[in-house]
């Protein structure tokens, strides 16, 4: 039996490991040496996010699972993270969309969140907020370049926004667990910072040249364990040390 | 009068162990002490126990470790035996706690040093005018948000053609 407060934390660690374990894919492969090191400081970011969430997840259920039990030996049906997270890579016009779309979310997020009731909760907000401000920024201005780029920039940036959109539903989606914690002051209700969402969007998709989508039929179901196929593959490859050797350090 | 010698001594104690664990500089950017840059935060000394408390710059910032061992090692050093070292997330690190002393030595050592109060969040093509460190022009480029290290972005000055780390604001 978990607690509202334990899943909570854990849907917020895994969201952010399991997208800057995507992000840290593109490590040796983006496109400039540049890009390379924002990727992968992209990707710390939110690797060190989800420790401290991990970490405080690991303190709230008290059975002495540490950060690296919660990452390392979770099979798929206990993740609780956004099925965006999880999608391909793509292209690189694809890679950056989803980080806009999730940074232009988590940033407003952690700036309510640092309000929460809970102080570790708001202590790990209000460093994740200031640290996905900068992510906004990168992920927007490459949106805009490639939108208002070449015509097969313009291209690869709409095919992404086709195949990606239906995934941003689910992370305004509150269940019965959630929503309990919201009322308690402890977490917030992602409503509040749809319409700054949206316009940060707008304005990075006007300049872009490119349409908000509007939204029809909506995937579910990471926030609950019901995941793509992806996800398989991801904890395939990130946990296979931890599994082959238990509690092996270096 | 006991008392008063006991508070004496634990603040003569709390100041000998901050002046150990201030000597530890940052392994990224080693002309900084961890004092400078404000990741030291404060020293608790309760019975024979010292413990000195440290914040993260970034959540993931891959020093801590290291930062944590080597405060442990000045400590040990210094003679205290039993010691312990934290990590506290709140209040949040925040560039403003940089000391002008190790802005001068950021600059002195080639990286500019973070503007107060400047990072207008969410503000895209940011407008900020960040100094060459090297020939002081402001005729200077962002290259990228992000640089050789989470606390730092990438410019060029375009007066002197040289590359530069900023320390970013946050």
């Amino acid at each position: 039996m978990t607690t509202p407060l334990f899943d909570y934390t854990l849907r917020l660690a895994d969201t952010a490991l399991i997208l800057g374990h995507r992000l840290s894919e593109w490590s040796g492969h983006a496109p400039t040496l540049e890009e390379d090191l924002a990727m992968s400081n992209m990707a710390l970011d939110l690797i060190g996010q989800a420790r401290s969430f991990f970490d405080y997840a690991g303190n709230i259920e008290g059975k002495g699972r540490d950060e690296n039990a919660l990452a390392y030996m979770r099979n798929e049906l206990d993740w609780k993270n956004w099925l965006i997270a999880e999608q391909p890579n793509g292209d690189f016009a694809a890679t950056m969309l989803r980080q806009l779309l999730i940074a232009a979310y988590l940033a407003p997020y952690y700036r309510a969140l640092t309000a929460s009731k809970d102080a570790q909760i708001a202590a790990i907000a209000a460093k994740a907020t200031k640290e996905m401000d900068y992510h906004v920024r990168h992920a927007g201005e490459w949106v805009i370049r490639l939108g208002d780029g070449t015509e097969e920039s313009h291209r690869r940036l709409v095919e992404a926004m086709a195949d990606i959109w239906p995934f941003t539903g689910e992370i305004f989606d509150v269940d019965a667990s959630e929503r309990a914690l919201i009322d308690a002051g402890i977490a917030i209700d992602p409503k509040t910072i749809r319409a700054e969402w949206e316009k940060t969007l707008d304005h990075i998709f006007t300049e872009a040249i490119v349409q908000r989508p509007v939204d029809g039929w909506m995937q579910s179901g990471g926030k609950t364990g019901r995941h793509t196929e992806y996800l398989g593959h991801i904890l395939a490859e990130m946990q296979s040390m931890q599994r082959a050797y238990p509690g092996a350090t270096w | 009068m006991a008392i008063a010698a006991a508070s004496l001594d634990v603040e003569r104690i709390r100041r000998k162990a901050w002046d150990a664990a201030a000597r530890v500089v940052d392994p990224e950017v080693p002309v900084l002490t961890i004092a400078d840059l404000g990741i030291l935060r404060a020293i608790n000394v309760t019975g024979d126990t010292v413990e000195a408390v440290i914040t993260p710059t970034y959540s993931g910032c891959p020093a801590m470790n290291m930062i944590a061992v080597q405060v442990d090692l000045e400590l040990e050093k210094a003679g205290f035996v039993q010691r312990k070292v934290s990590t506290v997330l709140s209040p949040a690190w925040t560039t403003d706690w940089m000391t002008e002393a190790g802005k001068d030595k950021l600059r002195r050592f080639g990286i500019a040093p973070p503007k107060a109060a400047s990072n207008s969040r969410g503000a895209l093509f940011g407008v900020e005018t960040i100094a060459c460190p090297r020939c002081g022009s402001s005729e200077t480029t962002r290259i990228s948000e992000f640089g050789s290290t989470a606390c730092k972005a990438l410019w060029r000055c375009d007066a002197c053609r040289e590359p530069f780390d900023y320390f970013k604001c946050i």
